[in-house]
């Protein structure tokens, strides 16, 4: 089984990882030449995604957040309500639902990559 | 100079009442006046069936905890003055299972205590034969404050992760289980880790502070779960070297 203190780790890790990361993105964003509210034009931003490093920070973005995030929910489930069948259905919620939205997201970062 | 007050008291009996109700009593109170001793002027005079726990009256036996006006406090170590209000209102301590009026059930508070083995873990102190364990004055340090604790109770009713966490042991026990855990004198560090390093252990801590505010007894609580948690996480290991039984040498 795996430690609590072990996936609290993970949990202040990627929460740091997602703040540093998140200013990444938006410095992004501010740095483009053609100013910020033009980067938000729907050419440029499937334009982002054909670089590489950007579309890598995107990814880790959505990784470290959904790790993260499903965590920070199964943490409130837990102390809401108590009981062996609702914590282990809590804890493979949690899990699914981590995998799907990073499958998810995932195909997303792929496809608007690969959009001639 | 007395000055009379209205002391509401919390009445429930689970065994028969379907509501609980507040009855009402007017009380002269004087400047030294506790609120124990208008609970107790109001159950020799007025109304001897209310239900109360109590017995040192001198902030040490850690029974007489409940809310007083909103906030956990030991009703022997309050007096009427310093609540500054002609009002006082009685319920009992949040968090625990009432018995009856004011007077809680820590049964589940005393078993939780329990599961932190608050005693010294160490096979040696077994065979100490007319020697003893030095402690250097800041080893005694590192564990001191948190022994002054009296199990009131009063930091575990006012516990927000308590209320909705019934798995959660609570400040008291936590705050236990770092005295022990630091205590040179001890040796069961990794047994004790594994007690508390569980889903519904001392991460379920989100440092309200508001154990550290009701103690009673000067006793940090929320800064035991930190020195807890950062052992857990190998922030202070090297804070604790085990004392070695050393013969005392007559002079
Ligand atoms: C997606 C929704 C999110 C949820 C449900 C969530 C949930 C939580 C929870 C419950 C905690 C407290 C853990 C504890 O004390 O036991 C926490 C801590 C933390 N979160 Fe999040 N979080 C989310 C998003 C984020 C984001 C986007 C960031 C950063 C940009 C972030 C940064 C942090 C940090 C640094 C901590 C550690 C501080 C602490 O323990 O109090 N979180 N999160
Ligand atoms: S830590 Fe303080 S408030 Fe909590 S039980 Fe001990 S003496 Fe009471
Ligand atoms: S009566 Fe003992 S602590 Fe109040």
């Amino acid at each position: 089984m795996v430690r609590e203190s072990s996936i609290m780790k993970i949990h202040y890790y990627t929460g740091l990882a997602a703040i540093v990361l998140v200013a990444i993105h938006i410095l992004f964003r501010l740095t483009v030449p053609e100013g910020y509210s033009a980067s938000l034009e729907y050419e440029n931003v499937i334009a982002n995604y054909k670089n590489i490093s950007y579309s890598l920070v995107l990814e880790l973005i959505l990784v470290t957040v959904a790790i993260h995030g499903f965590n920070g929910l199964r943490v409130i489930l837990l102390e809401l309500r108590q009981g062996d069948g609702w914590e282990s259905a809590v804890k493979w919620l949690c899990i699914a639902g981590a995998v799907a939205v990073i499958v998810y997201g995932t195909r997303t970062i792929l496809l608007a990559s690969m959009m001639g | 100079m007395a000055k009379r007050v209205k002391i509401r008291v919390f009445r429930y009996n689970p065994a028969h009442d379907t509501d609980a109700r507040y009855d009402e009593f007017e009380v002269e109170a004087e400047r030294w006046t506790t609120v124990l001793d208008a609970l107790l002027y109001i159950k020799a005079h007025k109304d001897h069936s209310i239900a109360l726990r109590y017995s040192c009256r001198m902030a040490s036996c850690g029974s007489c905890g409940m809310l007083i006006n909103g906030i956990p406090r030991l009703a022997c170590y309050t007096k009427v003055y310093e609540l500054g209000s002609d009002v006082v209102t009685c319920r009992p301590l949040p968090n625990f299972p009432i018995i009856r009026d004011l007077a809680a059930d820590f049964t589940a508070f005393f078993a939780k205590h329990k599961s932190m083995k608050p005693y010294i873990i160490n096979e040696v102190a077994e065979s100490i034969d007319g020697r003893e364990f030095i402690q250097k004055p800041e080893e005694v340090e590192k564990y001191l404050q948190f022994s002054y604790c009296i199990k009131c109770g009063l930091c575990y009713a006012a516990c927000p992760t308590v209320a909705t966490d019934r798995r959660f042991p609570g400040p008291q026990a936590l705050a236990q289980m770092y005295r022990y855990l630091i205590d040179s004198r001890d040796k069961a560090t990794d047994e004790r880790l594994r007690i508390v390093d569980d889903r519904h252990g001392v991460w379920r801590c989100h440092f309200a502070g508001s154990c550290s505010m009701v103690c009673p007894k000067g006793v940090d609580p929320a800064l035991g779960i930190q020195l807890l948690r950062a052992y857990l996480l190998g922030m202070n290991r090297d804070s604790k070297v085990v004392a070695e039984l050393y013969r005392r040498e007559p002079k």
